[in-house]
């Protein structure tokens, strides 16, 4: 294989590597459920989108044809992520999960979980 | 646009076409024909869960919203991933409600997942009047600022693309 497509592919894996990583770091730092939501979603879809263009670089060059099923996972995933998100944020409302204590406009909570439009009070 | 009765829905024919090639990587006369007739029949059986939804209008601007949207997910991704490294003292979650224009499904669906995929925010729910969205946000500096930019991002070209 030729010595440029090997260091571009490196280079993607690596990129990919460390969003994932920095995603699960995400995961375990991050204070409450909400903050929490944030890493997943977004750290992976780059991530994984690094390591799959790799996978479609690799695969390109070792069989001599072009290999693009990884671009309909890449799809799937970007239709995926925020619906999983959104799903999961809706549950923590009508759980009532606490959020930080910091949170700004906490009001906005109650109205969300009741799908209503909000009211104009402050904090 | 007149409607043939044994092709309902022909975007979408075309579509799982390709996917069910892609899902295959290979475009062998077999997969082709195999392909062909899953595309010809899903559409039939599927037809009639059809809701009514609005239409692109303007699909050159669809494609440079899908553009621009992919270009804002690296962005957020570096974003976040930097926020996440930092300091967790000096984040400031906070939720915001933004007001909408668009009520249909379809676009307050996609604008939903495009303020989910990008810098530092999730959508949480909608109201049930189709008039809200809450957006949680992972460090919010300047509501106003952040309702402003998913309004002019994002709401006003998905407006202008279906024409609502």
């Amino acid at each position: 294989m030729n010595f440029w497509v090997e260091l571009s592919i490196t280079i993607l894996l690596l990129i990919g590597g460390v969003f994932v990583l920095v995603g699960s770091i995400g995961l375990a730092r991050l204070p409450d459920f909400y903050t929490r939501l944030h890493a997943p979603t977004k750290a992976t879809t780059v991530g994984m989108g690094g390591i799959l263009i790799a996978s479609m670089l690799l695969m390109s060059a070792e069989q001599g044809y072009l290999s693009l099923h990884e671009l309909l996972i890449t799809l799937f995933l970007l239709i995926t992520a925020p619906i999983t998100a959104h799903m999961l944020a809706k549950t923590a409302l009508h759980h009532e999960t606490r959020a930080l204590k910091r949170t700004r406009s906490m009001h906005l909570m109650a109205q969300a979980r009741e799908q209503l439009p909000p009211t104009s009070s402050d904090d | 646009m007149s409607r043939l009765r044994w092709l309902p829905m022909p975007l979408h024919s075309l579509l799982l076409l390709v996917v069910w090639l892609l899902l295959n990587n290979t475009v062998s006369p077999g997969h082709l024909v195999l392909g062909t007739v899953l595309a010809l029949i899903i559409p039939l059986l599927c037809a009639p869960l059809q809701t009514t939804q609005p239409r692109v209008v303007r699909p050159l601007l669809a494609l440079r919203y899908t553009l621009k949207v992919l270009v804002d997910i690296v962005v957020a991704n570096i974003e976040v991933a930097i926020l996440v490294l930092g300091p967790m003292r000096r984040l400031q979650p906070g939720f915001v409600a933004v007001p909408l224009e668009i009520t249909a499904d379809l676009p307050v669906t996609l604008l939903a997942s495009t303020v989910s995929l990008t810098p530092g925010t999730v959508s949480a729910e909608v109201s049930e009047d189709r008039q809200w969205l809450y957006v949680h946000a992972l460090n919010l500096t300047d509501e106003q600022a952040l309702i402003d930019t998913i309004k002019t991002r994002y709401e006003a070209p998905l407006k202008e693309i279906f024409a609502c």
